[in-house]
């Protein structure tokens, strides 16, 4: 008799919980139903590497080949190539980005002029705004072989012949750098921005009338203080060291197959094997190369910074 | 202060040359519109117009059907996309903002987990095309990667989280509320800063998208974006001049619908028009939603 209280009293408590809540799993539904689909799902896609794929037959009844893609992929002078160019890329991309967003933050923060300070803040977050469509006709405008400005102006100008920048590799690791810093940097200098802006100005005062230069200040007030946010941010690209700007590399170059030795990264690779070239085999053995490695690559990062100070690990 | 001096020129002088460094290629961009076609193939293009000419915009109003459809699709699909963003992020963000919604932190760890972890292009690819049959539909623009971020829910979480305050709640719920009217009436008027932020990243990222048009509209190419338009003419151009040597009628024919060097920039400024003319807003909202976002969840 006692048991089957307990029992009805349990169920109407849970009748009671399942009407108070029911309406907010119900707000979820449409959430919940998008990310299965769109970020669950294609997750479980990846057996499509470890198969030989057949649409006639369906991905679920197609041929097991167990590690035949990657061992094509690897044995493939490609797998190199794309895995040193990301992760070179990446790394000279945080370096930069790093250094110039602290520097560009720090002289917009101290910037006294408040209509400068405004001007130089949304020069930095405008190429930020724009799609690698237009940066990539931007980049044309410059470096086009017949009507580009370097090629028609520029080089006459200094007495050089013209070079035709679109097939010549060598000149794209520069370019590319260059363009990714141009486009990229506006992001972290706002987030430091926003930090600097939060140190409280009397460690300045103090510091002043110690009669500590400006370079001082900077190295013992103003970087300590925002050290979690570079930690965090370069925590996140390190995770990501793995991936790269799809439209950098494809845009930029117009896809232009003379440069893939210094411009073809996981990313592209990915896209052309899958939709160029229709090896699906090859093309999802590197999409799983990559995101199985990018995620061994956040849980290490993130492993190593919560052992060194915890409080800015991620998770 | 003297000292002061010498930092302040030095801080100037390196940004106001950043700031010429940015503006200075959307200058070139905007010029090489302006310049009359015959200057632009013999002398390139130039920040100074040789001739300067509007003949670029009037082909675009003129021959511009394409032009401007594919304008009006990106007007379409911008609204669409984001609409749904920001209904779907905030219905999903407001639960898991209650900290005594069962299973909270699992499903805040399902969603964080797809930030760390993803099955790549080829699964996803497959999905949307083969199984769902976006392709060469209009929901091909709208529906893969765009319409909802696991970092913008964990973001406005957050955000209702920290600003709404649970009283409010406690005395909807003693009222009588239901969920919904609490949702309408509490939580959309409070948290209408995050959402205008949400709103602003979700329709640049579908105003300025190529990707999806680049993977799901092959064949149908009256439905491209602005974005896809200006892509495709440049694998048009790749195209053509990888294969100069052998022009065929085909390819020819190809070559006479490309539009010229200054009609291109010209599509290319009138695709860019809208994100400056309303600069001001995204630069507000972008700012707080990218000082938001070094905040952790």
């Amino acid at each position: 008799m006692k048991e089957e209280k307990v029992v009805a009293k349990t169920t109407s408590s849970r009748m009671q919980k399942f009407k108070t809540w029911y309406p907010l799993f119900l707000m979820m539904l449409p959430g919940a139903v998008y990310i299965i689909i769109n970020n669950y799902l294609p997750m479980l896609g990846i057996v499509i590497a470890f198969k030989n794929v057949d649409f006639k037959k369906g991905i679920l009844a197609s041929d097991w080949v167990g590690f035949k893609n990657f061992e094509f992929l690897f044995s493939s002078s490609d797998a190199f190539v794309i895995t040193r160019n990301t992760l070179l890329y990446n790394i000279v991309f945080i370096i930069l980005n790093t250094f110039l967003g602290i520097l560009f933050a720090i002289f917009i923060c101290d910037v006294t002029s408040k209509h400068l300070k405004k001007l130089y803040q949304s020069a930095i977050l405008f190429p930020f705004l724009m799609s690698m469509v237009i940066v990539g006709y931007i980049v044309f405008a410059f470096f086009s072989m017949q009507s580009g400005i370097v090629n028609k102006t520029i080089l006459p100008a200094l007495g050089r012949e013209p070079i035709f920048w679109y097939n010549e590799p060598k000149y794209w690791p520069a370019i590319l750098i260059f363009v990714n810093t141009w486009k990229g940097v506006g992001y972290g200098c706002l987030i430091y921005i926003s930090a600097i802006n939060g140190i409280d100005p009397s460690l300045y005062e103090a510091a002043e009338l110690d009669g500590a230069g400006k370079l001082k200040q900077i190295l013992n007030i103003t970087l300590p203080s925002i050290l979690p946010n570079v930690i965090t941010l370069t925590l996140l690209s390190v995770g990501r060291i793995f991936y790269s700007d799809f439209g950098l590399f494809y845009q930029v170059p117009r896809n232009s197959g003379m440069l893939y030795s210094t411009t073809n990264v996981i990313d592209t690779y990915v896209y052309r094997g899958l939709m160029q070239q229709n090896n699906i085999g090859m093309s999802s053995a590197a999409g799983v190369y990559q995101s199985l490695v990018g995620f061994v690559l956040v849980l290490l990062a993130n492993l190593i910074v919560s052992k060194v100070s915890k409080e800015n690990a991620l998770f | 202060m003297k000292r002061n001096r010498g930092y302040q020129i030095l801080a100037n002088t390196v940004m106001l040359l950043v700031t010429a460094l940015v503006i200075l290629p959307f200058v070139l961009l905007l010029m090489s519109s302006l310049t009359d076609e015959n200057v632009l193939l013999a002398n390139g293009y130039s920040f100074i117009p040789g001739k300067f000419s509007l003949g670029a915009y009037e082909y675009i109003f003129r021959s511009g059907d394409k032009i401007f459809r594919a304008y009006g699709m990106t007007i379409l699909i911008t609204a669409t996309g984001t609409v749904a963003n920001i209904a779907m992020t905030a219905l999903f963000a407001y639960p898991l903002s209650l900290k005594k919604l069962p299973a909270r932190r699992v499903i805040t760890f399902l969603v964080f987990f797809t930030m760390l972890f993803n099955g790549g292009l080829v699964p996803s690819y497959i999905l949307w095309s083969n199984y769902i049959g976006v392709k060469d539909t209009v929901w091909g623009l709208i529906l893969p990667n765009l319409m909802l971020s696991p970092m913008n829910i964990l973001l406005m979480r957050t955000y209702f989280e920290t600003s709404i305050p649970d009283t409010l709640y406690e005395a909807a719920q003693i009222d009588g509320a239901s969920q919904p009217k609490i949702f309408t009436s509490i939580v959309l008027p409070l948290g209408k800063p995050i959402l205008v932020t949400i709103g602003t990243f979700s329709a640049l990222a579908y105003w300025n998208d190529w990707n999806n048009g680049l993977y799901y509209i092959t064949q149908r190419t009256d439905l491209y974006a602005i974005q896809s338009l200006l892509n495709k003419m440049v694998s048009d151009i790749q195209f053509l001049s990888q294969n100069s040597g052998n022009v065929s009628s085909d390819l020819a024919a190809t070559l006479s619908k490309v539009p010229s060097t200054g009609v291109q920039m010209a599509i290319a400024f009138v695709a860019i028009l809208p994100i400056i003319a309303v600069f001001p807003f995204l630069q507000k909202y972008y700012s707080k939603g990218i000082a938001l976002g070094a905040v952790k969840g």
